[in-house]
């Protein structure tokens, strides 16, 4: 291992520019003569428009423009789309609603997008904004995902009765009626997976720009796939053919899935640039990312497990309405169907599965990923439900899941997943070990005696990463393949620009792109630049989400160092007349196996361009190479988390005493941003357990659009946490990569509920589980335990 | 509009602004100086803090006229002669800083309580005076580590006195 190579601790190459102030996140760009842009939005939740009256804000000051849906149908720029075809159990293909980035005859939440007004400054435009009068004929809202396909609800698009989208299902059915027929036990739970609002700390932003000399367009956004934005930008909605249409993603202050999606904003920004004949920029507000921004999960499940008279599990059988919101976002169909139920085999050899997903609009913002993207949601039925199996039958939560791990690879799961390689019970054995739960009943006796209550709760988790195999998405309905791509240019005096696909925004890849550079090529890092994030440098890539860009996007680094590697070998034998097969590479020399001669990485740069030594017919000159990297399988990252809470019953106040985690991410390339991944995504796990809920009122209003309604894990929220890993590498990509990025999001809910609900001793609470609702929670449990 | 005067890292500057302008939409708008960022607008997250005569400002509710004959020091002006701040280093020692947005605000409010709470910083002080900090990306445990490792470090006079 070098000192920056695969495996160390390498200190980010991007933080100076951070911790300086230097970062160029999209709202510290301005271009010059730059306009500013303002979303009119609906305050309603479902209304049809009646009449917009421009005519006021028109003679407003600095007003350079007020553009509404006519004007964009007027220049036939299509609606935003949903990339991912879902069919039901009939058959029939999904029901979508149109989706103008403006709304034209109907508005279908609160903060659905009506006009944009554009003016020489943003407190013009603000102004101006607030006298455009729209006249609302409002209507009654579906708020609620468990009522909103009933007869009688109101009715959000026409083409989708009932405000049903898909009802989708997965495995087999008649297995899992016979599997329950034949239990001795069935456990059974109805959960509901909260509502959760993204907020990277960035709120999105974009500056649309058209260069009427060359009659191409520029749009700087923060996105997490600016190819990807470009496709649908071009391709969907019809701006600007793709050569004519540049996307710049720069630092993106996180992103979390929130940023993968192509919104109204960015759309409407780019073209109205030409319309106005200026840039356009838009800088969301907090209250703006609160109301406009996909939201996550969203979930009303009912759950049940089979398990036979020795505690093997013998079936499970789910049942799930997801709320997709008012319009179908980017990717939204995939979240609840095939990133959710093909997860439900968990660790657990669980012999048949089936799901049923009824996807469902509601009067809300729409929903789509969120870190973890399904896979929280499968993870924290599967693991409130073992967790809650091993306390009905009596045994120990740990042994009852260590009897039903999956111990032989590949499995086939019931609900499509392979599993490659794993070892889930040495995950649990460390984790065991590390959260000194053999000593548990000693705190909580401590506790006890404390007049506090004391819980301790697992989650054994799995998630599918590296997404995903082109071919197999496509059979599943993805309208895109999800390969990488990179190339790899050799400068002539040895230093090194990797071009890639994925793109960072806090992930830290020009660091660990650059260590895998670094430890391929044996030269140092200072010589390597990752560049990212602009589509007239890079000529295609999928993005960063799914934790795949490790996975995919460091494999595709990777094979492109292969060809590097085997041109630079060609040219290198050539170089000191030596057969090409005596010529071996180590640490950045070439040398000619038994001679004396040798030649360093940056000299035989040099000789593939100075093209002097070779016959230029046999070998090009250059040394530069590019691949795509179309993953064989799904990854399969898996781990133990352990939570221990203390309890104060008498105000509800829930501390989290210790926090345990054993994560098998296979090989890793930078263990502190490892590390890193894992904590943040704890805490937002954490968040989603005990702090975090966007609440809808049965208007439709969302109640909690403000960091003082909607609570964020603060530093006093969280404890420090206790990270391991173990490591088998993955055998489907060249360097053994699982992904590391939603980990944490995916494991911690249910080792949290699961920590509280043993703390109090049964099963009654929700998410979030706020002190509120655990003060009511163990008064309840006191009450009880006093009268018995 | 108004004219205001104040000493932004350590240079004197005058505008002509509008009476409702923020401090933070002076420093980013009016001198570029972007590293102040906002994430919130109601003065919640943090990410916009900045040191007015020596103590943690949120700028984003805070109208600039109202520092008229101040000193500001934001995060451009933290580095002094070209050596990082010890609360800089600390945090790019320690991983403290995925996405990089909360990170300006975060070393300004650190720097912050190291003025006001001294160099010795426990782990329960740190996070209870980082309360007014929102990062969405670390889970805090790196940050803490940072704020520790950085106080320390700052307990040299002589850097202490070149931080402000």
């Amino acid at each position: 291992m070098t000192s920056t190579g695969i495996g160390a601790p390498v200190r980010r190459r991007e933080d100076f520019r951070f911790i300086t102030g230097s970062g160029q996140y999209v709202d510290d760009i301005s271009r010059p003569g730059q306009a500013y842009a303002v979303f009119v939005r609906s305050p309603h939740a479902h209304a049809i428009i009646k009449n917009i009256d421009l005519s006021a804000a028109r003679s407003a000051p600095g007003v350079l423009g007020i553009f509404t849906g006519n004007d964009l149908a007027a220049d036939k720029i299509g609606g935003l789309i949903c990339g991912w075809m879902i069919h039901s159990k009939d058959g029939s293909p999904m029901k979508v609603g149109p989706h103008p980035a403006l709304a034209t005859e109907k508005v279908r939440y609160v903060g659905d997008h009506v006009a944009v007004v554009i003016a020489e400054s943003l407190n013009q435009a603000r102004d101006a904004a607030e006298l455009v009068a729209v006249d609302y004929e409002t209507l009654p809202a579906a708020v609620d995902v468990a009522a909103a396909q009933n007869p009688g609800q109101p009715q959000i698009h026409a083409e989708a009765p009932n405000n049903t989208v898909y009802e989708w299902h997965l495995g087999d059915k008649e297995a899992v009626d016979a599997a329950f027929a034949q239990a001795a036990h069935v456990t059974k739970l109805e959960l509901v997976n909260n509502r959760l609002i993204p907020n990277a700390m960035e709120p999105r932003a974009a500056i649309g720009e058209y260069d009427r000399g060359q009659d191409s367009y520029t749009l700087y956004t923060t996105s997490q796939n600016p190819h990807v934005a470009r496709l649908v930008l071009s391709a969907f909605v019809g701006i600007a053919p793709e050569h004519k249409l540049r996307v710049i993603a720069p630092d993106v202050g996180g992103g979390f899935g929130s940023k993968i999606f192509i919104y109204a904003e960015e759309t409407v920004c780019v073209w109205a640039a030409r319309k106005v004949g200026r840039p356009v920029k838009w800088t969301a507000d907090r209250t703006e990312a609160f109301l406009a921004d996909a939201h996550g999960r969203d979930h009303v499940t009912t759950a049940e497990l089979a398990v036979d008279g020795s505690g093997k599990m013998l079936g499970l059988r789910v049942k799930t309405k997801a709320n997709l919101g008012a319009y179908l976002s980017t990717f939204s169909s995939s979240v609840p169907t095939y990133l959710y139920a093909p997860l439900l085999s968990g660790q657990y050899d669980i012999p048949a599965i089936y799901c049923e997903v009824d996807g469902v609009y509601t009067n809300t913002a729409p929903v789509d990923a969120y870190r973890g993207a399904g896979r929280p949601e499968a993870t924290f039925v599967v693991e409130r439900l073992v967790e809650v199996a091993a306390r009905e039958l009596g045994r120990d939560p740990a042994e009852f899941r260590m009897q039903n791990f999956i111990r032989s690879f590949p499995h086939q799961t019931p609900v499509i997943m392979t599993y490659d390689i794993g070892d889930y019970p040495t995950c649990m054995s460390k984790a065991l070990e590390l959260a000194d739960y053999a000593n548990f009943a000693e705190r909580k006796a401590e506790s006890e005696r404390k007049g506090l209550l004391r819980g301790i709760g697992f989650s054994a988790y799995i998630e599918a990463c590296g997404i995903a195999p082109s071919k197999a998405v496509g059979s599943l309905g993805a309208g895109v393949g999800l390969w990488e791509s990179a190339e790899v240019r050799v400068n002539p005096v040895g230093t090194v620009e990797v071009l890639t696909g994925s793109h960072s925004h806090g992930q830290g890849h020009e660091t660990t792109f650059a260590q895998l550079v670094s430890h391929r090529l044996g030269i140092p890092i200072d010589q390597i630049s990752i560049i990212h994030g602009d589509t007239d440098k890079v000529q295609m890539g999928m993005g960063t989400y799914g934790s795949r860009s490790g996975a995919v996007g460091m494999s595709a680094i990777s094979k492109a160092l292969d060809k590097v590697v085997a041109k630079a070998t060609k040219v290198a034998a050539r170089c000191m007349e030596v057969p090409e097969e005596t010529v071996d590479f180590n640490d950045g020399v070439f040398s000619a196996r038994g001679t004396n001669k040798s030649m360093a990485f940056g000299e035989v740069a040099l000789q593939a361009y100075v093209a002097h030594k070779f016959d230029s017919s046999e070998i090009e000159p250059g040394l530069k190479e590019g691949s795509f990297y179309d993953p064989k399988n799904f990854t399969f990252p898996a781990g133990v988390h352990i939570a221990e809470v203390e309890i104060d019953p008498e105000t509800g106040v829930t501390r989290i005493d210790r926090w345990t985690a054993v994560d098998d991410f296979g090989t890793i390339i930078n263990p502190m941003i490892v590390e890193g991944q894992v904590h943040g995504g704890i805490a937002q796990g954490v968040g989603q357990a005990m702090l975090e809920g966007a609440v809808y009122d049965a208007s439709g209003q969302l109640l909690t659009a403000s960091y003082m309604d909607y609570c964020m894990p603060r530093a006093d929220d969280l404890p420090s946490f206790n990270v391991a890993m173990t490591n088998t590498p993955c055998p489907s990509n060249p360097l053994g990569i699982k992904g590391c990025g939603e980990a944490g999001a995916i494991a911690a809910p249910p080792a949290l509920i699961n920590a509280i609900t043993n703390a109090l001793g049964h099963e009654n609470i929700a998410m979030p589980a706020t002190p509120q609702a655990i003060w009511r929670a163990a008064q309840s449990s006191m009450r009880k335990m006093a009268a018995e | 509009m108004t004219e205001v005067t104040m000493t932004v890292n350590g240079e004197s500057v005058s505008a002509d602004i509008a009476p409702r302008t923020l401090l933070s939409q002076f420093l980013r708008e009016h001198l570029r100086l972007t590293g102040t960022h906002v994430g919130c607008d109601t003065s919640q997250c943090g990410a916009c803090v900045v040191h007015v005569d020596g103590r943690a400002v949120k700028s984003c509710t805070a109208l600039a006229v109202s520092c008229a004959g101040s000193d500001v020091v934001t995060i451009e002006g933290l580095a002094k002669d070209g050596q990082l701040h010890p609360m800089q280093e600390a945090f790019r020692e320690h991983h403290a800083l995925q996405c990089g947005y909360c990170t300006p605000g975060m070393i300004m409010a650190a720097v912050d309580i190291v003025n006001r709470k001294g160099t010795e910083l426990d782990e329960r002080t740190i996070r209870e005076e980082l309360e007014g900090n929102i990062c969405r990306c670390t889970g805090y445990h790196n940050i803490v580590k940072a704020v520790a490792a950085g106080a320390a470090a700052m307990s040299s006079g002589e850097i202490r006195q070149a931080a402000e």
